[in-house]
């Protein structure tokens, strides 16, 4: 290889990617997420689990997590070159091929199954496999190009971490996981349609079926509200179960309270008022469902606290 | 013309190469990790803890 070749290689960027540009294949805001929410499922659990375990655990989760996002990376790329929001990601950039993407991604979801069957359990690596092929081939193959309920249905492959976490430590399913994982579920919708009302984002360009664009943002307003009433039971109901407790309990309260009347003042609104103060109502919606979130899994996590180092003074739980 | 160690190209391979052995280096602590945790709980053994005529 001449100094030539390497300069030009080099200035086209492709084929010597740098550490960060295949971390950035894995999304690492997601991966935040994932970590958090798993983590929760996990310390919420009936059963203590060895701290080394529950760590490598916790790491083989947030691995999967990224290796999947790799993968849809992979899969789009055609697409992220359109989007402007996209265009910066390393495929599209240039800096990684889609071959190299997908050879990554799938060695990392191996791995991460086969380590996480190592490290907990079977039931644990199958939901985290079973993950990895909902985000991958159900949502990112098939329903994100297809259908405008592609949030709803693709949001589950976000809600599934919680439920490994309990199934590391438990070895299994329950109610109380599976209500962790409808929490998730049901709170990606809103979200998601909150920001799509405010972002001008270009999926219509990349003929992605997008709510807001194919049954307009009156509907979308609308969908928001239904969602927002269905999970508020959801949440509250959680309240009453093993993982809930007095603290939950209000902190769900407060925030469905707050979520809802923001879903309502967002379906009251038109266009022309939201543009007249630049989308302020479907922001706040938006950034009020980020503390949602992590406001429901903190309680979770300060009820399962209070139960392990005050159950003398009789804190946690019911 | 003779490559020049010092051009751009090779501090990105450097930073990959590093970032990836301390990956592989950790990858090693942990699965160490891992074992001994599972050696000293007899998770890793053949015959269950209850059938070996313990406790």
């Amino acid at each position: 290889m001449t100094d030539t070749s390497i300069n030009n290689q080099a200035r086209a960027g492709a084929g010597d990617a740098g550490f960060g540009d295949y971390f950035a294949l894995l999304k690492p805001r997601v991966m935040s997420l994932v970590v958090f929410t798993a983590l929760v499922g996990l310390l919420a659990a009936p059963v203590n689990v060895h701290p080394v375990i529950g760590f490598a655990s916790i790491l083989f989760i947030a691995l999967g997590g990224g290796a999947s996002g790799a993968l849809n990376m992979w899969w789009d790329a055609d697409i992220d070159r359109i989007m402007k929001r996209t265009q910066s990601r390393p495929i599209p950039a240039g800096k990684i091929t889609e071959g190299e993407a997908l050879a990554f991604g799938a060695f990392l979801s191996a791995l991460s199954v086969v380590m996480l069957g190592l490290a907990a359990n079977l039931v644990a690596a199958a939901i985290l496999a079973f993950t990895i092929f909902f985000y991958v081939v159900v949502y990112t193959m098939w329903l994100k190009r297809w259908t405008p309920q592609n949030i709803v249905i693709g949001g589950a492959a976000g809600a599934f971490p919680p439920m490994i976490g309990w199934a590391v430590a438990t070895g299994g399913i329950s109610v109380e996981s599976v209500l962790m994982f409808t929490l998730i579920f049901m709170w990606t919708p809103p979200h998601f349609w909150a920001l799509a009302l405010f972002m001008k984002s270009d999926y219509h360009e990349a003929r992605v079926p997008m709510l807001t664009v194919t049954h307009g943002r009156r509907a979308t307003r609308a969908h928001i509200l239904i969602y927002t009433l269905l999970l508020a039971p959801i949440a509250l109901g959680t309240g009453f179960t093993a993982i809930g407790g007095p603290v939950y309990l209000v902190v769900a309260l407060v925030l469905n309270g707050l979520f809802l009347k923001g879903a309502f003042d967002i379906w009251r609104r038109d266009e022309a008022q939201a543009e007249a103060d630049g989308y302020r109502a479907e922001k706040k919606l938006f950034a009020l469902s980020l503390v949602y979130l992590f406001g429901h899994f903190g309680a979770i996590l300060a009820e399962s606290t209070l139960a392990q180092f005050g159950a003398q003074f009789g804190l946690g739980g019911w | 013309m003779a490559i020049k160690v010092e051009h751009e190209l090779h501090k990105r391979r450097l930073g990959r190469n590093v970032g990836l052995g301390l990956v592989l280096v950790g990858f090693v602590a942990l699965v160490f990790g891992l074992t001994v945790v599972k050696v000293e709980r007899g998770d890793l053994s053949a015959t269950p803890p209850s059938a070996e005529g313990g406790n």
